[in-house]
């Protein structure tokens, strides 16, 4: 594997690296402006001189990846569903960006740490956090459902791009205590216009850290397309200016995502710092189940995205390969079908929820007046229930 | 109060290998006001280093550390340049604990020094606690004096609980024979720092040293005023305070912040509905002035001081 290694054509003319006349900081090069590919949109392999030096993933790992991802998109499917249904407040949805989000979390070691944002419950999922856990926010029940530690995965983040700081600060940690760890977090194409974004990829630049960066560019921030959030050419370009490799992905080709992100995480643990990686993808799905996308896109964009489904790519190369055969289809439906029904199960369940667990964990340490408005409110519940009983009302 | 600041410091870190600071300037200059001098020499760059010039980067960063087991100190250079990183502080170093159910604790502290009084120009002279004491999740603790600098410091590092340390700017170079190691109250306690017996003068980091000399004015004219320094500003001490008041039956809140939505409304909201059948007059707030911090020529006419304190306490209505 190779990182950055031609000097790329920028406006027709050969690009040096950055520093001729300054000190060398960082001899990094505009990343290829050409998305790296490595099996094309109708499934074939891409030659090798045009895979920038990569190496396409084992027809073992490829199998792994589809079924990861095939369960992935039922499951994503399913919860939209209920979010349909008001199981659930609201739901992001990742359907069409398959490839991005499953090449990169398969990617992972379990002592890696992932650093998500709401976008991502796919990876969550395949993760292997469980349904409900990682629904707990978008149904309501309690902000963030699993133990972080547990699964190295923290919360997913709402305030934009604030997660990829948390990931760099934890990267650093690892890096001081020289353990083999790496970070990686997922960034939104629009998050990638917020403070946080540059004062990540500064941080990690300078301190070195062993962080890999997912700028997932599906294309839209809500309604606001790529064209308003930058004038560079692709969002990978930005790394050349942090000092950082910077790779330009074909977000929908699942090989050369994991491909490219199992290569950056070696390299993050093997003490040899980030990398910034723009997945190309596309949102088929509204940005939440609130959002009404026919207000800012065409129709005809979808269905030519459709066209290029990271589902579809692979199965049509592990057709070509013999690895899909009727008895491995069967058993991917059966787990994409058991996962979607554990989550319809789980999800239509009640749950109870102990009003007096908001008093909880606010701080370690006690605190006399949170006490005191905690009564208050065991007080009036108490109350209303006596209430309640006195008058005869069911409770 | 710099000198024990930077001891407590140079002791945890000496205590606790999972200590680490960082900050703008904190390395070999020692920080811009020294408090962090010798200790990039002293235990290196792995545990006290330069970072880039961005305080949400700085904070956002130890939450992650923190989250990996480092107990991080960071410093954010004055009180109007930690505003960059109010994003990080509010939506997650408080609420980190909570969201996850207590499954995640970050065990760190933002070092503030704070307001004004020493002839800072704009932005050197905020007081801005309110927005950290606005939030749950935080505690807010402020120093008046070296012995509880060094071990409120001290004690903030080993918390559980995220702190916002706020170092009143103006005590930086107050002097006090104190020996070290020391410990004082627990962080959490208010304290009566002088007794009196006709009125309480409730004050915090900078405003403690003014209540003090108010008291010592007021003697001369036959007043007795008792100071209350509370250390902690989230959470409240209010026995320590209902003591007091319910012994004097008078309070008054000093701040260099502004007025409106200040803390002394908080202080004088929260005495009032527990106390109201002791006290005698309503509580004052003698604070600074509902406007941006004044340039250093004019600083003077804001901030309170003890004459100014002094005539509010004889505006009050007496009631016998
Ligand atoms: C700091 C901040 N500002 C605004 C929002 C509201 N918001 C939520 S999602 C979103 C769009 C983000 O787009 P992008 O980063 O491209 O990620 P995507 O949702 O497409 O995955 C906005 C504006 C927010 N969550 N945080």
């Amino acid at each position: 594997m190779r990182f950055n290694p031609a000097l790329t054509s920028v406006f027709g003319r050969k690009m040096v690296p950055m520093s001729l006349n300054v000190e060398t900081r960082a001899p990094v090069v505009l990343p290829d402006p050409e998305p790296l590919r490595l099996i094309d949109d109708t499934g074939r392999a891409v030659p090798v001189k045009r895979r920038q030096g990569f190496e396409l993933p084992s027809d073992e790992r490829l199998l792994e990846l589809y079924r990861a991802m095939v369960v992935a998109r039922r499951w994503d499917t399913q919860v939209t569903a209920l979010t349909r249904q008001g199981r659930l407040a609201t739901y992001p949805s990742a359907l069409g960006q398959e490839a991005t989000e499953i090449g990169s979390v398969l990617a992972l070691e379990k002592t890696d740490w992932l650093f998500p944002t709401y976008r991502d419950s796919i990876a969550l999922m395949t993760r292997g956090i469980n349904p409900v856990e990682i629904l707990s926010g978008f149904r309501g029940d309690w902000h963030s459902g699993w133990d972080p530690h547990a699964h190295r995965t923290s919360t997913q983040s709402t305030p934009l791009a604030t997660q990829a700081l948390h990931a760099v600060g934890m990267g650093m940690a690892a890096k001081l205590r020289g353990d083999s760890v790496a970070t990686l977090t997922f960034v939104g194409d629009g998050a990638t216009s917020e403070g946080d974004t540059h004062e990540a990829f500064n941080f990690a630049g300078v301190w070195q850290t062993p962080t890999v960066f997912i700028i997932q560019n599906n294309q839209f921030a809500i309604s606001v397309p790529l064209a308003k959030q930058t004038r560079a050419r692709t969002l990978a370009d930005r790394a050349i200016g942090y000092g950082v490799p910077g790779y330009y992905v074909d977000g929908n080709d699942a090989a050369a995502v994991h491909a490219i992100v199992t290569a950056a995480l070696d390299r993050a643990r093997s003490g040899d710092g980030p990398t910034i990686i723009e997945c190309v993808t596309y949102r088929i799905e509204a940005h939440t189940n609130s959002d009404d996308p026919s207000r800012y896109r065409s129709s005809s964009d979808v269905t030519e995205w459709k066209s290029r489904d990271p589902l579809e790519r692979l199965e049509k190369y592990l057709v070509s390969q013999k690895m899909l055969t009727d008895a491995v289809r069967e058993s991917i439906n059966t787990d994409a079908e058991k996962m979607a029904e554990l989550t319809r199960d789980e999800m239509n369940a009640e749950v109870s929820h102990d009003p007096m667990e908001l008093f909880e964990n606010v701080y370690a340490a006690e605190r006399p007046g949170l006490r005191e408005q905690r009564d208050f409110l065991a007080a009036e519940i108490a109350a209303e229930a006596a209430a309640a009983v006195g008058s005869g009302v069911a409770s | 109060m710099a000198g024990a600041l930077n001891a407590a410091l140079r002791d945890e870190l000496a205590a606790d290998p999972n200590v680490v600071v960082f900050g703008e300037d904190v390395g070999p200059l020692g920080g811009v006001f020294r408090v962090t001098d010798g200790l990039h020499a002293e235990f290196g760059e792995a545990r006290v280093w330069d970072s880039p010039l961005a305080e949400s980067g700085i904070v956002g960063t130890a939450i992650g550390m923190a989250m990996y087991g480092l107990r991080p100190v960071v410093e954010m250079q004055f009180d109007a340049f930690s505003y960059p990183a109010f994003e990080q502080i509010v939506s997650h170093v408080a609420k980190m604990r909570n969201r996850t159910r207590g499954r995640v604790t970050l065990p760190l502290v933002i070092r503030i020094p704070c307001a004004g009084g020493i002839g800072g120009v704009e932005h050197h002279s905020d007081s801005s606690e309110a927005y950290w004491t606005h939030t749950p999740g935080l505690t807010v603790v402020t120093p008046s004096n070296p012995a509880d600098a060094y071990s409120m410091l001290r004690e903030a590092i080993r918390s559980d609980d995220p702190v916002i340390f706020m170092e009143p700017k103006s005590r930086y170079w107050a002097k006090a024979a104190v020996e070290l190691p020391v410990q004082t109250e627990p962080f959490d306690r208010a304290v009566v720092v002088r007794e009196g017996t006709d009125v309480t003068l409730i004050a915090y980091g900078p405003t403690v040293k003014t209540a003090l000399e108010t008291a010592d004015l007021a003697s001369e004219e036959d007043l007795s005023v008792e100071v209350i320094d509370l250390r902690s500003l989230s959470p409240f001490d209010d026995e320590t305070v209902g003591a007091s008041v319910r012994k004097t039956h008078r309070a008054a809140v000093l701040h260099e912040a502004a007025q409106f939505s200040g803390y002394g409304a908080e202080v004088a909201a929260r005495v009032t509905e527990r106390e109201f059948y002791h006290l005698a007059a309503p509580i004052l707030r003698i604070t600074g002035f509902d406007i941006p911090y004044p340039s250093p020529k004019l600083e003077e006419f804001y901030l309170p001081t003890p004459e100014r304190i002094l005539n509010a306490l004889g505006t009050w209505e007496w009631e016998a």
